[in-house]
């Protein structure tokens, strides 16, 4: 019997792979030709979903992009062999996108079936629970503070520190709430976890239940990622049913709990506070810190917030230790991070790789420069939070502190790139209008100050009074960096005061380079 | 508009079936709207009463998420990206060219109650911007042609 794999990804999936897999099996059938088909997270390389792997003797061999005219062709020519095709790719991982990545987080993503618990564990899965179940608390926490993991959610706080102040918090009840409200454009990584390896940040949520002695963890899930949903729940109730979530987790005696909630389409909750209102069940308005969560969180008690890519790179650390994951990465930027690559680009994609890795070489050496084929004139790094980064500044290091260093923001390490039809003061106004839209409504500076400066926006691109106004939005930016209670409208003014300082003739200010 | 005294006892029902659930009001409402399509205004008074909450507090929950509505959608919801990356990727002339085909504005239902359009900001597809939903499916590198087939076979299954 041949096994066929083809991803289950939202991506390939809006690309067709249902149809595909539907069709290979119709057709197949109708041959007499016997063939299991996998339905496999992602390997990432989206210009070549909906990607077919076959498994041979020799590996697996890749056919994309796939669409159902060609299956014909390809049963014909002697696809489940693995045989040469004009769609034939060879081994997907030796392809240079993907062999040149340094697979930690995603090490299963696209290899195994995503809902299979025993491809999980037959793939490394659960090393890294089986050693935090014979270690104290205070040393699981050791471990990822070693590991020099930061959150991967954006504000690149130091995981381990949060997860020490839970562990000294007394508390009759404690939780690990998984922020996966992916609300930034060009992010798809938490995404591709949850749809591709949902049990790696399942085990992660309970290793740190063990760590700081939670005994329930949510997982705040946006409503947009319903494939997500499904993958998720199959694969916790899997992990109830073999014994690795529940009142005894694999004997030990220790109890964790994990449940799912959906959100409703409001950005502001991927903030955590806001987020933490919203599954108390209320608006989700922005509470004040201190307290921190991780003192006083849901309902009042100690909790973990952590990005979905923070909790499941947590696995491989307990499971090769601190020291291997900080091998990886540069200065203060610890291990590695999942680039995703997106907009105008021509091989687009995820791409896992340590830090230190400079913004030409990905958007260039290995995403082929812009999908129109004309200049990428700037590129959006870290959500529509994060600056707009021209080409004079691509030869910046992928590292948390190299970007602040320039006024940017690498953040969960997703990027849009824009070619030269892109009008930056256009993208600076839509940053405003999203502000708008998206406030919580606590706070003045973002309530009222996003209001204001699309109208400050618009008056410069109509030329009303340039100067004056120009001169207004930098301060009403001014308001809202140092006024605002949260990221939401604290960090409006990065992609506006980067639009302004770097594209100024978009907002018809002449350059006095003389 | 259905008559709220047809659809009461399903909202008791799931109002019933989450009373001891921790944080509830958001599970009771996707339940509500996975059920009935959206939220019946009427239907806030028996939360309210249930939660012993206030009606302007179910309300307020409500109205803060986009994803909640209170009025019935078209059969068919089709959600249109309008982040950064679909910018990038003509979503603005995708966005256009769908108001002028369906001949409504965001957060409108035409008028023979088949389409509903909505503004989403990322569907997490933004590897292959544009990107729309139709009903549950996401759709990828959609240009006005693909649009208007996607359209089509809308009106193919009524």
């Amino acid at each position: 019997m041949a096994r066929l794999f083809i991803s289950r990804d939202s991506t390939a999936l809006s690309l067709g792979a249902d149809n595909v897999a539907n069709a290979i099996k119709q057709q197949a059938d109708s041959k007499g030709l016997n063939v299991e088909i996998v339905r496999n997270g992602s390997r990432g390389l989206f210009w070549l979903e909906p990607l077919v792997e076959v498994e041979t003797a020799q590996g697996r061999v890749a056919y994309g992009p796939v669409q159902v005219e060609d299956i014909a062709s390809l049963l014909d020519g002697g696809l489940l062999d693995g045989t040469q095709h004009p769609l034939c790719l060879g081994n997907i991982e030796e392809h240079p996108f993907f062999k040149n990545q340094h697979r930690l987080t995603f090490a299963r993503v696209g290899l195994t079936d995503p809902v299979n618990i025993e491809d999980y564990i037959a793939h490394d899965g659960y090393q890294g629970l089986k050693n935090a179940l014979n270690l104290q608390p205070a040393d699981i926490v050791k471990h990822v503070t070693d590991s020099g993991l930061r959150g991967r959610g954006g504000a690149a706080f130091p995981t381990g520190i949060k997860w020490n102040t839970v562990l000294n918090a007394p508390a009759d009840q404690k939780y690990i709430v998984c922020n996966a409200d992916e609300g930034d454009s060009g992010t798809f990584s938490d995404r591709m976890i949850m749809e591709g390896d949902p049990f790696v940040l399942i085990e992660g949520m309970t290793i740190a239940g063990l760590a700081v002695g939670a005994t329930q963890g949510y997982i705040y899930l946006r409503i947009e990622y319903p494939h997500a949903k499904i993958a998720l729940n199959q694969a916790i109730e899997s992990a109830y049913q073999q014994g690795y979530l529940g009142d005894n987790i694999q004997g030990s005696g220790k109890t964790f709990h994990l449940e799912v909630r959906s959100g409703a389409g409001a950005y502001v909750c991927g903030e955590e506070t806001s987020l933490l209102e919203s599954l108390e069940g209320k608006r989700g308005l922005v509470r004040f810190k201190p307290p921190l969560p991780a003192i006083v969180g849901l309902f009042g008690k100690p909790t973990i917030v952590n990005n979905v890519i923070s909790l499941a790179s947590v696995p491989i650390i307990m499971d090769k230790g601190g020291d291997y994951y900080r091998d990886y990465g540069m200065g203060r930027s610890r291990g590695t991070l999942p680039l995703q690559i997106a907009g105008n680009i021509k091989y687009p994609g995820l791409f896992e790789v340590a830090f230190g890795m400079t913004l030409r070489e990905i958007l260039y050496d290995y995403c082929g420069g812009s999908a129109s084929g004309r200049p990428i004139r700037a590129v959006q790094v870290g959500g529509p939070l994060g600056a707009y980064m021209p080409e004079s500044q691509f030869d910046t290091p992928l590292d948390y502190e190299a970007f602040a260093a320039i006024g940017a923001v690498l953040g969960h390490g997703g990027m849009v790139v824009h070619d030269d039809t892109t009008n930056l003061a256009d993208m600076a106004r839509y940053a405003m209008e999203f502000c708008v839209e998206e406030s919580c409504g606590k706070c003045t500076p973002c309530r009222i100050g996003s209001v204001r400066g699309v109208e400050v926006i618009d008056r410069i691109i109509d030329n009303v009074d340039k100067t004056k106004n120009t001169e207004l939005l930098r301060d009403l930016c001014d308001t809202m960096l140092c006024g605002s209670l949260c990221a939401m409208g604290g960090m409006t003014p990065y992609p506006v005061l980067s639009a302004l300082n770097h594209f100024p003739e978009d907002f018809g200010i002449e350059t006095s380079k003389a | 508009m259905q008559d709220y005294q047809s659809q009461k006892p399903i909202v008791l029902d799931i109002l019933d079936s989450h009373q001891v659930m921790p944080g509830n009001l958001l599970p009771i409402l996707h339940g509500i709207q996975d059920t009935l399509g959206y939220i019946p205004p009427s239907a806030i008074e028996d939360i309210a009463k249930a939660l012993y909450l206030s009606k302007a507090e179910v309300h307020g929950v409500i109205s803060f998420y986009h994803y909640f509505r209170t009025t019935p959608p078209g059969k068919h919801t089709i959600r249109i990206c309008r982040a950064e990356s679909c910018q990038a990727m003509n979503g603005k002339a995708l966005e256009n060219h769908a108001k002028k085909t369906l001949g409504i504005d965001f957060h409108e239902t035409t008028p023979d109650e088949q389409f509903s359009l909505e503004a989403v900001y990322c569907l997490g597809n933004c590897a292959c911007s544009p990107s729309i939903t139709v009903d549950d499916e996401v759709y990828g590198r959609v240009t006005p042609e693909k649009f208007d087939q996607l359209i089509a076979a809308c009106k193919g299954t009524k």
